[in-house]
């Protein structure tokens, strides 16, 4: 099992490594930082001064390790634009954009378990069909535009919910939270709902296909002819054996709630680390950029380990292949 | 005098097989019905649209935000009502939809290309630059294609070709895990031990032996791939970070009428977007069927 351990950390590490010089590359080497830097109209003194001060004359091999000794230092640099250290402007944002993707992915569990059971159980159903069809359009409309259609029905028609902002906080431990107070609620539904509806549709869908299987098991049967009752059957018998890999995909596409958390935060204006990614990628603000992508990759690949190791620990036949 | 010959029975082309087999579907047919009326519409929209968005000179600030179906200072109905430049939204559209559908196609095609490249490479030589190449195609595959390519965005600049590198950039791992997946399921086939013993040149067992026989899947790839580069191309323009301003796509459309849209003026985002919506579900259609048709386990 340490063995095992060792060596996903490894490969993690490896994979850090790997997307560190991808994300230098993509950030540093490519386009010229300069430009940004410094006005054009600054005299030659100063133009050469601020290139000595980044290190932009040196060799990139240079240039990459004091990039990678930084990141080993929890240093990104500081932003362009706020002059505040890139790592504390995104800490600064994470529970908004936390409590935003958290909340999408309990609605999605919460709305899409029920109704993949219900689809599964009872396929032939009318409302059942109404179901899946209803998740292909899930998996298949932008974002974005469900976003904005949410915003004219529910904000400018009906004008029931906020269009966006976080309304009232409350602050816990320093930390501003709005799913603590009433106003803070009615801004969060609309935009975790929209966050949430891609992992609706692929949570029914696993449900849906997982209870299908499952019900057809020898152990089901068994327990039908034992007389127990359908509704223990489901919860009890079925639910179980289908809810690992579920969890399973929960924990992955976290990462991508997220991700995908940088188009909605724009639209329901979510004062989150996306919204910051977006600014500072239309100001060209790099050391923010850098920050952010390779806190997300830490992330997605923290998550992918912990999945590893969580399926190794439920799954024993998975121990003895690694 | 030879015994009547009996007339040979038509062979049934691969062609119209394929075709009755799609058409069992109506759903892939009307997707299939959409995706060629939007594409006709975009190809021949400088004929067809009652303005020419980009022409300063035809647009008048008399006409902004006239609601659908008004007379304009034009003389013509501008049935999808105009934007606040006083453009034409219905012209706006087909000329989007120029964009969006020649960005996503392009970026398709590279993206097949390199993909399937790198795939049959990895397959095809194993060992170490397998591990490397479906290693590093893995790593990408965990991030979401969306966020790939807003950073490539953000890194390269905006630009028509910018965005086209980075949807490559961000879509090719598709195409290469399915190209190195086949490919590694073929390469031991029987036909493949034939071209290797009669020593044809790799370069030939690859692209006339292998490459045929995993395009199937490839297809279906590129069609889905296609239909979310669209969809990614609109985010980014969307965001702010995609075509430049000069070459409005769908997104940048919708985009612009987003700040119209909380006071009511609707026409100016929801109209590009339905075409938006009707271009990918039309193809997520037509692609689902294709993945049906094309797979062997499902041949009768």
């Amino acid at each position: 099992m340490s063995l095992f351990l060792l060596k996903r950390l490894g490969a993690a590490l490896l994979a850090m490594w790997v997307m560190s010089l991808l994300v230098f590359t993509g950030v540093f080497a490519i386009g010229n930082p300069i430009d940004v830097l410094i006005n054009p109209a600054a005299d030659q003194r100063i133009i050469a001064e601020t290139i000595a001060r980044y290190g932009f004359d040196q060799p990139l091999w240079v240039q990459y390790l004091r990039f990678l000794n930084g990141l080993l230092h929890g240093d990104f640099g500081r932003s362009f634009v706020f002059n505040e250290p890139a790592l504390a402007l995104i800490a600064q944002k994470l529970p908004a954009t936390l409590e935003l993707a958290l909340t999408a992915m309990v609605i999605a569990v919460v709305i899409g378990l029920p109704l993949g059971l219900y689809a599964g159980l009872r396929p032939k159903d009318l409302p059942a069909q109404g179901i899946m069809a209803a998740s292909i359009f899930g998996f298949s409309l932008p974002t974005f535009w469900v976003g904005l259609m949410l915003i004219l029905v529910f904000s400018v028609e009906l004008g029931w919910l906020p269009s966006g902002g976080r309304g009232e906080t409350l602050s816990v431990f320093g930390i501003e939270w709005s799913f603590l107070t009433l106003n803070g609620l009615y801004h969060l539904v609309l935009p975790a709902t929209n966050l949430a509806l891609f992992k609706l549709s692929l949570i029914i869908r696993l449900t849906r296909a997982g209870i299908r299987e499952t019900m057809l098991q020898d152990y089901v049967k068994f327990a039908r002819a034992k007389g127990i009752r359908p509704g223990r059957i489901v919860v009890v018998h079925a639910l179980r054996n289908i809810l690992i890999p579920i969890v399973t995909v929960i924990g992955l596409e976290f990462g991508s709630v997220v991700a995908f958390a940088v188009v909605t935060e724009t639209i329901f204006s979510w004062p989150g680390m996306g919204r910051l990614i977006i600014e500072s990628i239309q100001t060209l603000d790099r050391p923010v950029m850098v920050a952010y992508l390779m806190l997300v990759v830490a992330m997605f690949i923290l998550i992918n380990v912990s999945v590893d190791v969580l399926n190794t620990l439920l799954d024993p036949r998975l121990r003895h292949r690694a | 005098m030879s015994p009547p010959v009996s007339p040979p029975s038509k062979p049934v082309s691969p062609a119209r097989m394929f075709w009755s087999d799609f058409a069992e579907s109506k759903l892939a047919l009307l997707g299939l019905a959409m995706v060629v009326v939007i594409v006709l519409a975009a190809v021949t929209a400088p004929w067809i649209a009652p303005q020419n968005p980009y022409d300063q000179a035809g647009l008048s600030l008399m006409d902004a935000r006239l609601p659908p179906g008004t007379e304009g200072s034009g003389g013509y109905a501008h049935w999808l009502g105009t934007d606040a430049a006083g453009r034409d939204v219905l012209s706006a559209i087909l000329f989007g939809l120029r964009t969006s559908i020649f960005v996503a196609v392009a970026a398709g095609a590279f993206a097949l290309c390199l993909g399937t490249v790198a795939g049959l490479f990895a397959a095809w030589r194993g060992g170490f630059a397998e591990q490397a190449v479906m290693r590093l195609v893995d790593l990408q595959l965990s991030l979401p294609a969306i966020l790939l390519a807003l950073v490539l965005v953000a890194a390269l600049g905006q630009g028509t070709q910018q965005v086209v590198i980075a949807l490559v950039a961000a879509q090719y791992a598709y195409f290469a895990r399915t190209a190195h997946g086949a490919a590694s399921a073929e390469r031991h086939r029987d036909y493949m031990d034939a071209a290797r013993v009669l020593a044809l040149p790799p370069a030939r067992q690859m692209l006339r032996h292998l490459l045929p026989n995993i395009l199937p899947p490839l297809i279906v790839v590129a069609t889905v791939q296609v239909a979310n580069a669209i969809a990614i191309e609109a985010t980014l323009s969307f965001l702010g970070v995609g075509m430049p301003v000069t070459e409005p796509s769908l997104g940048t459309l919708i985009a612009n009428g987003f700040q119209f849209m909380l006071s009511g003026r609707y026409w100016i985002s929801v109209y590009p977007g339905l075409a938006l919506l009707a271009l990918i579900i039309g193809i997520n259609l037509v692609g689902d069927q294709l993945r049906d048709v094309l797979n062997p386990r499902l041949r009768k």
